[in-house]
């Protein structure tokens, strides 16, 4: 059975879930799905935003997805994505330069704040053994922390004790012609960010010779030794561009579709990030297109929670319950099996 | 200093024991070869759910104590059947146990609120829940008195119960020792006639129970409002299992180094002897800490041989 039928039979279920959980707490599921798909495309507007709206998570589930590929679980996309978007928000705050310069260095101040977070745990697995689930857990919080206080001493905002500043004009993604051209969306240069994102990770994994050693590393971490890659390096090499990837994320979000920095919220891009990559088969097309569908849930769901009175969280439970799914999809090849035998076996009787 | 030790201690003790027995119940989970990394869904699921029951029975006997009691089981059963869909992913369906339990604190961090939403349309259930209280005689004792019986919760004493009751369970009885030969070699436990799948159902179930009772208790006693989250103590508590080398001296050594730090850091800055250290660094101080353990214990780790590995019974 083909993986990215699998993943289309999870959605499905998923998808039949949550109409059962409208049903069950006294709402119509065909209205409710009716206006999360409006509310997601109805016009242009609104699929501008949706494209926004996935742009984090295509970069977070790229930066999962790529780590997967090569043997890691980078469960932490969260902390390196807002601390990714922190060093972002500093340099945009405190650096006067051109436009086009001044948003190139952001980016690339994104890429290495989230990538030096993610190093810590990959050196610590390249060299201790260190399981990354954990250590990637405590840079979370350690990540949290750090703005949360760093934020408000240096960067406050004039009105909010809990944001940064405004960022200024200059030193955002957003952009008047392409916000014109979906008639007012919030849509901004952070997508195309993340769709040459996309691009590059789908060549680096699948047509270059370090790609090949990340994933031959992923795949046996002591063959790949005996072939004479060098294991260390490949580890924390992976853990440097998943978490460059995230800290994208962390830039698309707090100067793209955000104008300032939050402070005590884990950004929820970070998890949902996994679900991305899960339901995208690590694929970078796959990420694209689930990141792509999860957008539209979650921009759908406003004015799904406008026009009835179904709860927003409606989204979240969909996408947690086709994950899960996702997780256990043996059961469903299992019963393709059973029903394929079992149509065998009833042609054979008929013969 | 004394006195702020003192007052710095009940505070700390109750944030301690909902992490204690949900690490507590990792500890079998763990053990019996299945890792847990759902803890804070189980929790978040124990939360709700005792809430919601308290909630809708306070509405009948308003001010009678065993309300609380009644939540309290409620949200231990509602986990351990919760935690039955990873068990199922786990052990039955050899999925990966990290997506699972990822899944499961997607699913617990999500639904809890939908249906929250549902009933008192903010998503927030605030409920009255224990009060703390002096045990009488025993809080007259110098120091003792002062530290371990004032101003404490009746739930810190059922949690030091239960852990007392699971180290005897797991060191000195025989189901101990067939769930502990299940996560380090469960071929060889297979051999020995013990049902493997059956005794990790248990471990993960007896995880979701545990994991229930630390999120109610977070909401009985210092929280008192359910908001969908548990601030990411599940994760915690999978950490203070590992930092506590995976044994239950070790975990209450954890949990009260996290009770500790956690309390100083919230109240850093009412401490004058305190207030001269940038609160950022007693906040992270824990996490850091964690990693260096994580590092330190590397060469030497407790973890069980098998924990995180499906079983298959035909593979030797």
């Amino acid at each position: 059975m083909n993986n990215s039928v699998k993943s289309l039979v999870a959605v499905l279920f998923g998808l039949i879930a949550g109409a059962l959980l409208m049903a069950l707490t006294g709402h119509d599921p065909v209205e409710g799905y009716k206006y999360l798909i409006q509310g997601g495309l109805k016009n242009p507007e609104r699929i501008g935003n949706t494209l926004a709206t996935a742009t984090p998570l295509i970069l977070t589930g790229l930066s999962v997805a790529f780590a997967f590929r090569t043997g890691l679980f980078n469960i932490g996309a969260a902390g390196q994505m807002l601390f990714g978007g922190f060093c972002a928000t500093a340099v945009g705050l405190s650096l006067e330069l051109p436009r086009a310069l001044l948003l190139l260095v952001m980016v690339l101040a994104g890429f290495i704040g989230g990538a030096l977070w993610a190093v810590v745990p990959g050196f610590l697995k390249a060299k201790y053994n260190v399981h990354e689930v954990v250590s990637t857990i405590m840079m979370n919080w350690t990540a949290y922390w750090t703005v949360y206080y760093v934020i408000p001493a240096y960067f406050k905002g004039t009105s909010l004790e809990t944001e940064s500043r405004q960022l200024p004009a200059d030193a955002m993604l957003h952009q008047q012609w392409l916000s014109d051209m979906f008639q007012g969306s919030y849509i901004n240069f952070g997508f195309f960010i993340a769709v040459i994102a996309v691009l590059v990770v789908a060549f680096l994994i699948n047509k270059t010779t370090l790609g090949y050693e990340l994933k031959a590393v992923g795949f046996n971490r002591h063959a790949s030794e005996y072939a004479g890659i060098a294991v260390k390096r490949s580890i924390v090499l992976s853990m440097f561009i998943s978490g460059g990837l995230a800290g994208l994320a962390g830039v698309a979000q707090y100067a793209g579709n955000a104008s300032s920095l939050q402070i005590g919220v884990m950004p929820s891009q970070g998890f949902d990030g996994i679900a991305v990559a899960l339901l995208g088969i690590n694929a970078p097309v796959g990420v694209f297109v689930s990141a792509l569908f999860f957008g539209i849930l979650y921009s759908g769901r406003g004015f799904m929670n406008a026009m009835t009175e179904i709860p927003p969280e409606i989204a979240d439970s969909i996408i947690a319950i086709i994950i899960y799914f996702a997780a256990t999809s043996i059961l469903i090849e299992r019963l393709y099996h059973k029903l394929k035998l079992r149509r065998a076996a009833n042609k054979k009787q008929g013969e | 200093m004394w006195t702020t030790i003192e007052q710095i201690f009940p505070y700390a003790i109750a944030y301690t024991i909902p992490l204690l027995i949900t690490a507590l119940g990792a500890l079998f989970s763990e053990r019996s070869g299945v890792v847990n990394i759902g803890l804070d869904g189980l929790m978040i699921v124990g939360s709700f759910i005792g809430a919601f029951v308290i909630f809708t029975m306070r509405a009948q006997y308003p001010d009678q104590s065993w309300v609380l009691w009644v939540g309290l089981l409620a949200a231990a059963v509602a986990s351990a059947l919760f935690s039955l869909l990873h068990a199922f992913a786990s052990i039955n369906l050899s999925a990966n146990q990290i997506i699972s339990g990822t899944a499961i604190n997607m699913i617990a961090g999500a639904l809890t609120i939908f249906l929250a939403r549902n009933i008192t349309g903010s998503g927030k259930i605030s409920i009255n829940g224990f009060r703390p209280f002096n045990i009488p005689w025993l809080s007259d004792i110098p120091v003792i008195g002062d530290l371990f019986f004032t101003k404490t919760y009746i739930t810190t004493w059922l949690v030091l119960v239960l852990l007392l009751a699971s180290g005897f369970i797991l060191y000195r009885t025989p189901f101990g020792l067939r769930l502990r030969s299940c996560g380090e070699h469960p071929h060889a436990a297979e051999a020995a006639g013990i049902k493997v799948q059956s005794m990790r159902y248990v471990g993960v179930m007896i995880s979701g129970a545990f994991s229930g009772l630390g999120g109610a208790i977070i909401l009985l006693t210092y929280s008192g409002e359910f908001t969908g989250n548990v601030a990411g103590l599940g994760f915690l508590a999978l950490a203070s299992l590992i930092f506590g080398q995976w044994k239950p001296l070790g975990i209450l050594l954890a949990t009260l180094f996290f009770g500790f730090a956690t309390t100083v850091a919230n109240v850093s800055q009412v401490i004058p002897s305190l207030a001269v250290i940038p609160p950022v660094v007693l906040k992270i101080f824990p996490y850091i800490v964690t990693l260096i353990a994580l590092v330190i214990f590397s060469k030497s780790s407790n973890a069980p041989k098998a924990v995180g590995e499906p079983f298959d019974s035909g593979k030797r």
